[in-house]
């Protein structure tokens, strides 16, 4: 077992290695073909490590120790458990699909680049492996630093366009400040627990040593860092600008596997959070705001790949709001239909962008049905998870947070309707956008449509069926299920609640938050079948358009102050202080040097009086004055 | 002879030889005033030789003690001797370039 932990986190981490460096040597194919090997061999180990801790429970390797001091270590273990095993399940499959896709949509690029494409895709694989396979936080930081690295990597991979650098630059800064929060988080673990194991963190005895405010203080630093990652408000700006990167990249780094990295560390540690009323609150009203704010943005938006990205801001929202009434099981049920799902709408947009020879505009597509079946029918899968409707994945993992949401506090559970309400309608204007109605593009592009080949099709068709029946794996009771994902996380996140809903009550809910979705969803296609939305006019629209002007508002109140800060340092402490102190001194000496070198005229009269006069100094320094005078007063005594 | 006179001599000649290198411009004069206070300290080194030896000589008539300043003398001389002969050179090759013995004229190292 400690050999295949190894071994899937090693695996990626060799496609890395032979791929980047053999970037110039090996062909297109090939580095396709190792790429997606690797990764996929790591899933079927991956798979291999899931039954075997189905039957023997979950275990830690231990393999070195990363620090060692007297005090304190930090050992480099693996921790292979429930959780950690369905992520890892979810992101090498869906890594292995989105890779075999890439196969294809990247086609078009050099061959040193497609290599340093895939290069940078199982950088980040690893990385994310090693994120949620850490046995501590310090080895699940690394990883948190390693994705968020490959993220700005891939963000910027076509980075001979200046706007896509700023995208990547943007996600880089605000992940960093997430970063801070979490490093802090770390530091106050150290000081209060000496240790960051999460076998020595997340137990009883550690919470008795922890005052409320420590436990309220890390926990809310971690949240800083999971809202960085995790793209929740004030730091979600970077996820709709990091859509600059290539689609696949975008599908699996944004939306299906290093969004989630937040949920996955506050699930981790959920011991802690469910200490915290304040910080669950907190996390709670965060989560509800940003699916709100996300998806009233996405409704008015005409990039493909930006309407997406809202979403995946919103559902993120979502989950962060499970997190916060206390639904774990419900939030990490939730990540994983979503990454299906979401990956899946991606990937499909990809199809389209593809088709569309990378015209991203829906106003400029229309009546796609046709033309690209197998992309159509699976982004309408996906459209149907994402909105809600049953039996349908989405349904199931959205339903079980607004249960839980409802039983915390109704306020939620409404909110959270009207965002699911809006997420239906959104979802099905992009849908009916791009593929019903007539074809509003280019007649050059209209005679290039075409299917996208097999190894773009295919994982859109798994996907698409994950998405589908994903659900089963978290049918809830009263439905006859047994929550099996509920029971397998029981070990990290504590047994299911007893259910405080009656069954009519939690009936009820399902029954509003279906009908709510199927009226959004059916609203957005009949306005929207025939013709596209165009540039909005109204004022709210508009602002909607805008992107409520966050970018704007974080200018002004943020970026501009810094860069005016940062001018006057470069042209008053730099410039004046720090170049004149600097400066100055240079002058001054060549301005002595100037005076004194008069003295030096060439007259050696003037150079023999400065020696006498040098020497007469000299003696009478050495032989202090006293003695000169006593010397004297006895010459002329005798 | 008491020590004192000595030393008033020699700083006499010592003090005439500084002041004629400072304020003469003829370069044979001031060479001749560098003589002058080589020859002052020379004096010196003799007059306390013997007054060392002197004091010496009355606790042991055997003793050597003191005379070796006196040894030190003639190297100096002989120094001397060997320095006014490149001295003399250089001048008289200044003559021959510039026709003229003065040393401010000698500032052509300005610059």
């Amino acid at each position: 077992m400690k050999v295949i932990l190894a071994l899937i986190t090693l695996l990626p981490l060799a496609g890395f290695l032979f791929n980047g460096l053999g970037r110039n040597i090996w062909s297109k194919k090939f580095v396709a073909t190792q790429a997606t090997m690797y990764i996929f061999a790591s899933f079927v180990l991956s798979l291999v490590a899931f039954w075997n801790i189905q039957e023997q429970g979950a275990m830690t390797a231990h393999y070195f120790d990363f620090i060692n001091t007297s005090k304190f270590k930090i050992p480099f273990d693996l921790k292979i458990d429930a959780l950690s095993s369905l992520f890892l399940l979810v992101i090498t499959g869906v890594g292995t699909l989105i890779h075999l896709y890439s196969t294809a949509y990247m086609k078009e690029e050099e061959a040193p680049h497609y290599a340093r494409y895939f290069a940078y895709l199982n950088l980040f694989i690893f990385s994310m492996l090693l994120l949620v396979l850490g046995d501590n936080y310090v080895i699940m930081f690394i990883g948190w630093e390693g994705v968020g690295l490959c993220s700005y990597l891939l963000i910027g991979y076509w980075f001979t366009n200046a706007s896509f650098n700023y995208a990547a630059k943007k996600a880089f800064i605000m992940n960093r400040i997430g970063d801070l929060g979490f490093l802090l988080a770390i530091f106050w673990m150290i000081v209060k627990l000496g240790s960051v194991n999460y076998s020595e963190v997340l137990t009883a005895q550690s919470l008795a040593k922890l005052s409320a405010g420590d436990i309220t203080g890390i926990t809310l630093l971690l949240f800083v860092g999971a809202m960085g990652k995790s793209a929740q408000i004030p730091l979600f700006t970077w996820l709709p600008d990091a859509m600059a990167g290539p689609t696949p990249v975008s599908a699996l780094i944004h939306a299906a596997t290093m969004v989630t990295a937040g949920i996955y560390m506050i699930t981790r540690s959920n011991l802690l959070f469910s200490h915290s009323e304040f910080t669950q609150n907190f996390i709670a009203i965060i989560g509800i705001s940003t699916a709100l704010l996300a998806a009233t943005i996405a409704i008015k938006q005409n990039d493909i790949k930006k309407v997406l990205a809202y979403s995946t801001v919103s559902q993120l929202g979502y989950m962060f709001l499970g997190l916060g009434v206390g639904a774990y099981s419900g939030a990490v049920f939730h990540v994983i239909t979503h990454a299906f799902f979401k990956a899946l709408l991606f990937l499909g947009a990809g199809s389209v962008i593809h088709a569309m020879h990378h015209e991203q505009d829906i106003q400029k597509m229309g009546g796609l049905k046709s033309k690209l079946p197998i992309t159509h029918i699976t982004f309408l899968i996906g459209c149907i998870a994402i909105a809600g409707v049953p039996p349908f994945s989405g349904f199931f993992s959205k339903d079980e947070i607004l249960a839980a949401a409802y039983e915390k506090n109704p306020v939620y559970w409404f909110l959270g309707l009207v965002g699911a309400a809006m997420t239906a309608f959104y979802m099905f204007r992009l849908y009916a956008t791009t593929f019903l109605g007539k074809f509003r593009g280019t007649d050059d592009q209209a005679s290039h449509l075409h299917e996208s080949p097999a190894a773009m099709t295919l994982p859109l068709i798994i996907l698409a069926i994950l998405s589908a029946v994903a659900g089963a794996i978290g049918v809830p009771e009263i439905m006859g299920g047994g929550h099996w994902l509920s029971h397998q996380l029981t070990p990290i996140v504590g047994a299911p609640r007893e259910a405080v809903l009656s069954h009519s009550t939690e009936w009820m809910l399902m029954a509003v938050s279906v009908a709510i979705a199927v009226t959004a969803l059916l609203i957005a296609v009949l306005i929207y079948r025939k013709k596209a939305d165009g540039v909005p006019q109204t004022s709210i629209g508009k602002f909607l358009f805008n992107k409520w002007h966050i970018d704007e508002l974080y200018d002004l109140v943020i970026v501009n102050p810094l860069n005016r800060f940062a001018g006057f340092l470069k042209d008053m402490v730099e410039k004046v202080v720090i170049d004149g102190a600097v400066n100055g001194t240079g002058k001054l000496v060549q301005y002595s040097a100037r005076q004194i070198r008069l003295v030096q005229n060439g007259q050696v009269g003037y150079y023999i009086l400065f020696m006498v006069l040098g020497m007469i100094s000299l003696f009478l320094f050495w032989f202090n004055d006293t003695a000169i005078l006593r010397f004297f007063i006895k010459l002329t005594q005798k | 002879m008491p020590i004192q006179y000595y030393i008033f001599l020699c700083l006499t000649l010592f003090s005439i030889g500084v002041i004629g290198v400072l304020t003469r411009r003829n370069a044979i004069i001031v060479f001749m005033c560098i003589e002058l206070m080589l020859n002052a300290v020379n004096l010196l080194l003799v007059a306390f030789s013997k007054m060392f030896h002197g004091i010496a000589l009355q606790v042991s008539s055997a003793t050597t003690t003191g005379i070796d300043a006196q040894v030190f003398v003639f190297f100096i001389m002989v120094v001397a001797a060997a320095e006014v002969s490149v001295g003399l050179a250089i001048i008289v090759m200044m003559y021959r370039n510039t026709h003229s013995v003065d040393i401010n004229f000698l500032n052509r190292l300005k610059n």
